[in-house]
């Protein structure tokens, strides 16, 4: 795929998007009104576990403009993306606060919203599962009594009937308990952090309507099309062909809206109506605590060393609070599995990777699946074990770097072409950091300045067969129009893929109009919009679509100009002969066909189509874990430089750092914007984000102003972005997926950084100045 | 101006951008669901409701309003300004330019914010900028890039 001089890959052109949107003009699934459109609310659980003994609808009927209301009953079964044990609405049961149990429709969203505050719901409690810990012991309550008989949507899920365990998955590599036994050195640490939030500024939102044909019209915010249409089959028995989803522009998702919650609630709501259009937007505090949220994590890590500071045993066990249903934290239950030693070579490796059900909010993927809440705990164990040893915390990380000819925790064999360059991430990062001036200083006003770093890595752990499609049509200009799946989620993807064409097509960014919205009934086939797979899957989607449409070009030109089509170039608008650029034919001429002067025609227009599906990954072994999970490995390195006032606990962050092997990138400013915004989520994240539940379980900060995120002004003093590019073979021109990367090392390396200053072990998220003064008070004592 | 308990609706002229639409009001409508459901400026978003994002600020007389706060029955006879009526303006030119645009869900908000700032605080500092931009929130960029933009106006409109 090697070209030499590149025009539009490689360059840091400007989004596609970016006027559009900051005329305020780009129309998100929200935006959009119809008249006689009717509008759904939900009536939520205010129980965390209990018996659903009566719904009471009557008063609610009463409200003006009322048109349905829906109940459990309507559809007693249970769906799910991994293992299918959440009933869209609540049946029975209701098993966290905020869970939808009936939904309002109405003609206008204040009617809607009256109406649902007059259903009342009559519980009969249960005992609480308050956390993980609690969830794991044999006497806890069952909070699924049926574990035993959910069906299984996916092979990787174990669930374990009787227990609150959703799902345990297995790593068993080497031989973890004799190497343990030959370590000189070994650490155990353990780490716990609260569930939270994805806070993307568009809330979930979606709107259905069933035509009198029986087709399901379904507009949504969401990164899975095909995956709802996927559900609808599945669950309501519709045909797949049936069901045609609109995705706009999505404000936000940060893996969020990957998952399928709202759509099936504005079907249920479409169906009660006569499939009359009906629109269910959530409120912010519905979007927090009724949509899926972020997994708490609980980890206890074991890392074992030789004499001379190698890694040779490490065991990992992981209990994710997955809150009241399973949905992707089984997933990620799997993920952190597989990847848990983080790039590091760990010869025996043991890992024992828990899903647990709570009677929590539920949750599902969030940028990075898993890895952040890893990468926390992994690179806390390095800086930890360092010190016991002795030992610079970045000299044991280096030699104990996971490099082509080593293998994964599932044994996946680690080559050049699968993985960053891990060694050149880390030399570059500190110089960025500036380490050698030192990790911890006291500056003259008394403040202290303090660093830290974090390795980090993750693998695509994508469907075996996911995949991707694209199709380029010419228009009667020579210019192309490039239909995908990829969904526009702010990450700047359809820039990148509109950069793919144009470098392929040796033409100008400009005169590739990318389709924004995707329409599953025009567009083929795409996964997801998740996982960082999209530059990659859709990436080579479109390389092969524009190799398929360059074909096309030169076939026609060879009639045309009378030649071999090997001996046709194409480029510039033109296709020309190689040894004599200046005998050839616009494109303009061959786009519709071409038409000779007596009118005969040939050729009909340019299609390109292309695609491209996963190569060889396999699932899991249930016993060892082995396997093959995802593409490839990006690794990288941050690093965090605070500044800690030590009479009240404040700090600034007044330097964050990313270097990334993403292999080639596409568009440097688009991959450096993925990173600053990574970098803050995650930093966000560890600084002050989380759920505080009171004793019945329910989220006391569902709004914005009480859940902090950090806001301007909070940010990093100066972020520093650098990317090693490393090609990835099998990648579109070398590009390996970097959207979730970003996030996965901050919180971890802001934990080091506060750990330096403090000279405490923080092993807790997030990092508020109350629990830094609470650990250094205890370590004073 | 009177209006009965929440079932009660009158018409009344608001002006928006410069010219006057005549929209139906209850009594508990707010700024926002007006524009966005009866006049189609969608460019103010609903993302809290609650005076927490900024996401639906416009311009009030000048000053920058959260929509969602902002009873709509208190808006006749003022002037209002939605990001619609900003078009071309240097803010958003700048966001552009600067990058500060990835979701774009929280732009509009953003860029009528920046731009009232711009024009009541021409010399605004680092600290003044904080205090009004704080306002807002953005899940996506880090706030860097829109720190460069917002200096990047200051810079040429103080020049
Ligand atoms: S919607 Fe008005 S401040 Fe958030
Ligand atoms: S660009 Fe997405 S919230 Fe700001």
């Amino acid at each position: 795929m090697e070209q030499t001089e590149r025009t539009s890959v490689g360059q840091p052109e400007q989004r596609i998007d970016a006027v559009e949107k900051a005329a305020g003009k780009v129309k998100f699934t929200d935006d959009y009104q119809a008249p006689g459109m009717l509008h759904a609310k939900l009536v939520t659980s205010t129980e965390a576990h209990a018996y659903l003994q009566s719904v009471e609808t009557a008063a609610a009927w009463k409200v003006p403009g009322v048109r349905a209301i829906i109940t459990g009953e309507t559809f007693p079964f249970h769906i799910g993306p991994i293992l299918a044990d959440r009933p869209p609405l609540a049946y029975e049961k209701v098993r966290y606060i905020g869970e939808p149990v009936a939904i309002i429709v109405a003609d206008s969203d204040y009617q809607a919203k009256q109406a649902a505050s007059k259903v009342v719901v009559t519980y009969k409690k249960l005992p609480i599962v308050h956390n993980v810990q609690q969830a794991f012991e044999a006497s806890a309550p069952v909070i699924h009594n049926d574990l035993g008989e959910y069906t299984k949507i996916i092979g990787n899920v174990y669930p374990v009937a009787g227990t609150n365990i959703a799902s345990r998955i297995k790593i068993r590599k080497g031989d973890f308990g004799t190497a343990w036994k030959n370590c000189t050195e070994t650490i155990s640490e353990t780490y716990s952090f609260n569930l939270s939030d994805h806070v993307a500024l568009e809330t979930r939102s979606a709107r259905v309507e069933i035509n009198p044909a029986g087709k399901v019209i379904v507009h949504a915010c969401t990164q899975s099309p095909f995956t709802i249409k996927k559900v609808f089959n599945q669950f309501f028995n519709l045909d797949v062909g049936s069901v045609i989803v609109h995705i706009p522009m999505v404000g936000g998702a940060f893996g969020g809206k990957g998952t399928v919650q709202l759509e099936p609630l504005a079907y249920l709501a479409s169906k009660a109506v006569g499939g009359r259009l009906v629109k269910l937007t959530l409120s912010r505090e519905e979007d927090m605590t009724t949509a899926p949220c972020r997994i708490g994590f609980d980890a206890t890590i074991k890392l074992g060393v030789d004499h001379n500071g190698k890694l040779l045993a490490g065991q990992y066990t992981f209990l994710i609070d997955s809150g009241a249903y399973s949905d992707q934290a089984a997933g990620i239950t799997r993920a952190a599995a597989l990847d848990c030693t983080g790039p590091y070579h760990i010869p025996n490796v043991w890992c024992d990777s828990y899903c647990m059900y709570t009677n929590h909010p539920f949750a599902t993927s969030f940028r990075g699946y898993g890895h952040p809440e890893l990468t926390f705990a992994v690179e806390r164990t390095m800086d930890k074990l360092a010190k016991n040893l002795n030992m610079c915390p970045i000299e044991l990380r280096e030699i104990n770097t996971i490099l082509p000819g080593h293998t994964s925790p599932t044994q996946a064999v680690i080559t050049k072409n699968n993985i960053g360059d891990a060694q050149k991430c880390i030399a570059l990062a500190k110089e960025r950091i500036a380490w050698e001036e030192g990790e911890r200083l006291v500056g003259e006003n008394g403040k202290v300045r303090a660093k830290g770093l974090s390795l980090f890595w993750k693998t695509s752990t994508t469907a075996t067969n996911a995949q991707a499609g694209a199709i380029l049509t010419f228009e009667a200009d020579g210019k192309v129009n490039l239909n995908c799946a990829a969904i526009e989620l702010g990450q700047g993807t359809k820039t990148v893929l509109g950069q793919i064409v144009a470098e392929k097509l040796k033409m100008k960014l400009e005169d590739i109009h990318v389709t924004m919205e995707v329409n599953t009934q025009s567009d083929p086939h795409q996964w997801r919009t998740v996982a960082s797979s999209t530059t990659f899957l859709a990436g080579r989607a479109v390389y092969a679509a524009a190799e398929n449409a360059i074909g096309q070009l030169k076939k026609t030109a060879s009639t045309v100009l009378q030649c071999a089509e090997e001996d046709l170039e194409v480029g510039g608008g033109r296709v020309y002969l190689k040894p004599d650029p200046t005998f050839g034919v616009e494109i303009k001429e061959l786009a519709l066909g071409y038409k000779f002067p007596n009118g005969h025609s040939i050729g009909g227009q340019i299609v390109g189509v292309g695609k491209h599906i996963q190569r060889h990954l396999t699932p899991m072994d249930k016993n060892t874990g082995f396997g093959k999970p995802g593409p490839w490995w990006s690794v990288g390195v941050q690093a965090v430089e605070v500044e800690i006032d030590e009479r009240d606990f404040t700090y600034k962050i007044l330097k964050a750092v990313t270097v990334l092997d993403g292999g080639t990138i596409i568009n440097p400013m688009t991959a450096t914007q993925q990173m600053r915004g990574g970098m803050y989520m995650g930093l966000s994240y560890a600084a002050i984000e989380k759920f505080v539940f009171d004793h019945n379980e329910e989220v006391e900060n569902n709004d914005l102003r009480q859940y902090g995120t950090l806001r301007y002004g909070e940010q990093p003093e100066q972020y520093t972005v650098d990317f090693i590019e490393t090609p990835a073979a099998d990648g579109p021109y070398g590009a390996r997926g970097i959207g979730e990367y970003g996030v996965i090392g901050a919180p971890a390396a802001l934990a080091n950084s506060l750990s330096n200053a403090l000279q405490v072990e923080l092993n807790e998220l997030p990092l508020v100045p109350e629990y830094l003064w609470k650990m250094k008070k205890e370590r004073r004592q | 101006m009177k209006l009965s308990n929440g079932k009660g609706k009158m018409v009344a002229p608001l002006l928006i951008n410069g010219e006057i639409h005549d929209v139906i009001v209850r009594s508990a409508d707010t700024l926002l669901p007006i524009l966005r459901e009866q006049l189609g400026l969608t460019g103010a978003k609903q993302a809290c409701q609650n005076g927490d994002c900024g996401a639906c600020t416009v311009l009030i007389n000048n000053q920058p309003s959260h929509a969602c706060l902002s009873l709509a029955i208190e808006t006749v006879n003022q002037s209002i300004t939605t990001i619609e009526g900003l078009s071309n303006s240097p803010m958003q030119e700048a966001f552009v330019n600067n990058w500060a645009i990835q979701c774009g869900y929280c732009t509009p908000g953003f860029i009528v914010n920046s731009h009232a700032l711009v024009t009541n605080h021409p010399n605004a500092d680092d600290n003044i900028i904080e205090e009004w931009l704080q306002s807002n929130i953005c899940r996506c960029t880090g706030y860097e890039e829109i720190k460069m933009a917002v200096k990047s106006v200051l810079k040429t409109s103080s020049e």
